[in-house]
């Protein structure tokens, strides 16, 4: 069987697709259909599509509300609610963006977002001639085994 | 005009279309531009500055807003490290009743309408930013609507209203407002509204608000009158 074609790291629910349940996603996620539950795609964006019907809660780090959602949205770093799309529910997000025309009913918390922590890097050695000796040790270590 | 706009204006008389009106004397047009079938302008608010210098060097309240949410007010209450809550008052009020005025005394009606309007636990906000939105309401809805405001409110909480005239008229202009800063406000024109039969000055005002611990009004021009309740 041929291999699905890639999507640009994002997964569809169409609009004639119903879940009920927990969703969790490590890629992107675009909802057009009803989707029942919970939604969490921690370090990625949900768009919920103009037919899309979301009665859940919501984690994520960006969403594109362009349909209706019931339920608690924490986004991370943003949050979209476009002008004929319905938010029924508490927000907490970073950034906010709201149309005009579209519907809003909660509570919106700002929360500032956390720093990403940088990867832990080796402390640069305090003697630059200290350097190139801890690299030939641990080449040597290397060698050996 | 959208769909949903145009549903949500159903029952709202439309705006005079002829453009703003000629210029009294030197005094500055009422509304200012055209935009999108919309009329604004920007005004000062004393109304607005008292409200919020109220809660000067406090972060963290509760700040509901009757108005629906719009981006401006939302950017600026948040600003000030507040929390923002929005409701659509006069969208629900008119899918509750329409255009018929004689249900708004209606009590199975009244207590339908503050459920899914102001539906909140007691001493909750710290202020309520209700515009306009009292304006177009009967006297029994009314009062029931100040009673409810009452309650969510803190004790020391501020609630600001706007009312656009003293006199008793046909119909009022509806109002869309964004805070642009501590004391402007821009006002979007949205269509005129069946007025009600109340009238507000200030002895009737007091009367409504009587609860609450004190009240301010002040009148600025075009006979706009924004009413600060102290609880």
């Amino acid at each position: 069987m041929e291999p699905e074609p890639a999507r640009g790291g994002s997964a569809t629910i169409g609009k004639a697709v119903k879940i009920a349940g927990q969703i969790y996603s490590r890629e992107d996620l675009y909802v057009d259909g009803d989707v029942e539950g919970t939604i969490e795609l921690m370090d990625h964006k949900l768009t919920i599509g103009p037919n899309g019907k979301v009665h859940a809660g919501v984690k994520a780090r960006e969403v594109v509300a362009l349909g209706v959602i019931q339920g608690n949205v924490e986004a991370s770093e943003r949050i979209e609610i476009r002008k004929d799309a319905k938010l029924v529910g508490d927000i907490k997000t970073a950034r906010i963006v709201i149309e005009d025309g579209a519907y809003f009913k909660g509570s919106i918390d700002i929360v500032k977002a956390e720093p990403k922590t940088a990867p832990s890097q080796p402390r640069p050695q305090a003697s630059p001639v200290a350097a190139p000796a801890a690299a030939s040790a641990a080449s040597a270590a290397d060698a050996k085994r | 005009m959208s769909e949903r706009l145009k549903g949500f204006l159903r029952g709202f008389r439309p705006a005079a279309e002829s453009g703003p009106p000629a210029p009294r004397g030197n005094a500055p047009p009422l509304f200012s531009r055209l935009e999108r079938g919309e009329v604004w302008e920007t005004r000062p608010s004393r109304g607005l500055d008292q409200f919020f210098g109220s809660f000067r060097d406090q972060t963290g309240l509760s700040i509901l807003d009757l108005g629906g949410a719009h981006q401006e007010n939302v950017n600026f209450i948040t600003s000030l490290g507040h929390k923002f809550y929005s409701e659509d008052f006069l969208r629900i009020f008119h899918e509750t009743f329409g255009e018929d005025a004689a249900d708004q005394s209606n009590p199975g009606r009244i207590d339908y309408f503050l459920r899914r309007s102001l539906e909140y636990p007691d001493e909750h906000f710290d202020g309520v930013l209700a515009w306009d939105a009292l304006e177009y309401m009967e006297p029994a809805l009314l009062a029931a609507t100040a009673d409810r405001l009452f309650r969510i409110l803190k004790p020391k909480g501020y609630l600001l209203a706007i009312f656009h005239s003293a006199e008793r008229k046909q119909t009022t202009p509806c109002y869309s407002f964004r805070i642009q800063d501590l004391r402007t406000l821009q006002a979007i024109r949205q269509g005129e509204r069946a007025a009600s039969q109340q009238l507000f000055n200030n002895r009737s005002l007091e009367k409504l608000f009587h609860k609450f611990e004190s009240v301010k009004f002040f009148l600025s021009r075009d006979s706009l009158r924004e009413v600060i309740a102290r609880r």
